[in-house]
């Protein structure tokens, strides 16, 4: 897949709302790098970064939302990685320095790691939890510290 | 004097700390008054709104978007009302719109009051703040009015607004405006206009255009950084292109542009400007209508998903909701703009002194809430 100026992407998720475009894993960084640098696209705003957790499928997907203040059109990308626990992908933070928070979170609330991050570490929860609660799988750990997480319930 | 030797102190700013507007922490490295950085650590206010809508329904969820930023509750109701109507497919009344939009721009006028009054109070001026809040309990009032509730409002739901505006009411906020448009001039008297303050705002936390969209700044601290931009103006949703209204940009008055006092004064025209919006919205208000069309008890989107971005007090907030044809959300996710800002503070807190540090942090206007979700 090469991105020059003039081409077109293919819209590979057609369905109710957004469209979204799918990008391999290994072409990520490359066609990041064209989509905020090549004057056509002018993707200077990365809007949002998120992931979803599609359990029955078998996989993650990252999620890109790019916004162009001087064109002023959007994109969404996403990243389809198989569902492990080293689930991985590189970062964007050289691109968008706002990439750099955005990708905590999600490796914080999905275990997904984002190869040479600068600072790789938990934003939302203490570094000792354990456990990635935004996975459809998660079982929350039954005490933290000796302080139980569950409480009986206040009716009876 | 060279010989005088020097040590980097290491010191905690929170988390509970009048000036850090909630409970955040800042680990400050710092050399007598210079800091050599402040890293900003979040995180003490997460409350996991994002799994526990995957557990409640379309409708359920609604009370849970006025603790996302419980500063600007009527935004985060429209944007995550907003999303869920375009995933399903509801048309609302333009009646409904009128008063969202209302709504709306009431709940920016009171936020920026408190942004304004606070950033005064933590730069050592602590009477425009009982000015400011003095005002906004008038408009809590009128809201109470209009929805019953005074800080979580609730008052935005998926087809529409769950109440029509109370007979006399629109009068009663009228006459709020009259009042209030020369308060802004008041404001300005008591604490724009102070040397004091200029000195302590110019100059000091400047964020450079590239950085600002670099680190995805929106809102108010965006266009304090020159930029005019504004998604109500821009990206037009609801009724807002029927509106006539400026946008408001920094312009380095006091100082550089971008600094702090750019900011602050953002929030004081954006004040001017919504007055205006309400009382257009009065004139062109379509009588007939109703506040909220039928809207199934159930709703169940089909699969696909969305991403919408509104502008929220704090600016361009958005909200991803990905559906799987089931009746809660499969997965949701609030973009907001704190968080960000946020994240800039290690960047630009290079080189900055202690006092100075919470003027940056008081004109960034963090809501602590809405960082953590």
């Amino acid at each position: 897949m090469e991105l020059t100026a003039g081409a077109k992407l293919p819209v590979t998720g057609v369905q109710t709302g957004d469209p979204f475009i799918v990008i391999p894993v290994n072409r990520l960084l490359d066609l990041m790098q064209s989509l905020k640098n090549e004057k056509l696209f002018s993707f200077d705003c990365l809007s949002s970064l998120t992931a979803v957790d599609r359990l029955k499928e078998g996989r993650f997907e990252v999620v890109y939302h790019l916004f162009s203040y001087q064109h002023r059109h959007r994109v969404t990308l996403k990243v389809y990685l198989p569902r492990q626990e080293d689930a991985h992908l590189p970062t964007v933070e050289g691109l968008w320095s706002c990439a750099n928070w955005l990708e905590r979170e999600v490796f914080d609330l999905f275990g997904i790691r984002f190869d040479s991050h600068t600072d790789l570490r938990r934003i939302m929860l203490p570094d000792d939890w354990v456990g990635h609660p935004l996975r459809k799988d998660y079982k929350e750990q039954e005490d933290y510290h000796g302080i139980s997480t569950t409480r009986p319930p206040l009716i009876l | 004097m060279s010989e005088l030797h020097t040590q980097e102190m290491l010191l905690n700013m929170g988390p509970q700390h009048p000036s850090t507007h909630g409970v955040i922490r800042f680990v400050v490295k710092t050399d007598g008054e210079v800091m050599s950085t402040a890293i900003p650590d979040v995180g003490y206010l997460h409350r996991s709104i994002e799994k526990i809508a995957e557990k409640a329904t379309y409708h359920g969820f609604m009370p849970w978007t006025d603790r996302v930023d419980y500063l600007a509750a009527m935004n985060c109701n429209y944007t995550y009302a907003l999303a869920v109507e375009k995933l399903s497919g509801i048309e609302t009344s333009r009646r409904a719109e009128y008063l969202r939009v209302i709504s709306m721009e009431l709940n920016r006028i009171i936020s920026h009051l408190l942004a304004v009054g606070a950033l005064g109070m933590d730069v050592g001026a602590y009477t425009p703040f009982i000015h400011g809040l003095r005002e906004r309990e008038k408009v809590n009032d009128l809201i109470e009015e209009l929805c019953g509730q005074r800080l979580t409002y609730n008052y935005a739901r998926v087809g529409g607004v769950i109440y029509d505006m109370p007979s006399g009411w629109a009068e009663k906020v009228l006459a709020f405006l009259d009042q209030f448009a020369p308060m802004v001039d008041e404001f300005n008297r008591l604490l724009t206009d102070n040397k004091i303050l200029k000195n302590r705002l110019g100059g000091i936390g400047v964020i450079s255009k590239e950085d600002a969209i670099a680190y995805n700044l929106v809102g108010p601290n965006l266009r304090g950084s020159g930029l005019k931009w504004d998604l109500r103006k821009d990206l037009p949703y609801s009724v807002y292109p029927e509106f006539e209204f400026d946008v408001p940009v920094g312009t380095g008055e006091a100082g550089t542009l971008g600094d702090c006092f750019d900011r602050y004064m953002v929030r004081i025209r954006e004040m001017g400007e919504s007055v205006k919006i309400l009382r257009q919205c009065f004139e062109k208000i379509p009588s007939e209508g109703e506040p909220q069309v039928k809207v199934p008890k159930k709703i169940r989107p089909p699969a696909g998903e969305i991403y919408v971005r509104t502008e929220s007090t704090r600016g361009d907030l958005g909200c991803y909701l990905v559906s799987d044809g089931g009746d809660k959300p499969y997965r949701l996710k609030f973009r907001a703009g704190s968080f960000n800002a946020m994240s800039i503070v290690e960047k630009v807190s290079r080189g900055m002194m202690v006092a100075d540090l919470i003027a940056f942090i008081a004109s960034l206007d963090i809501v602590a809430p809405e960082i953590d979700r």
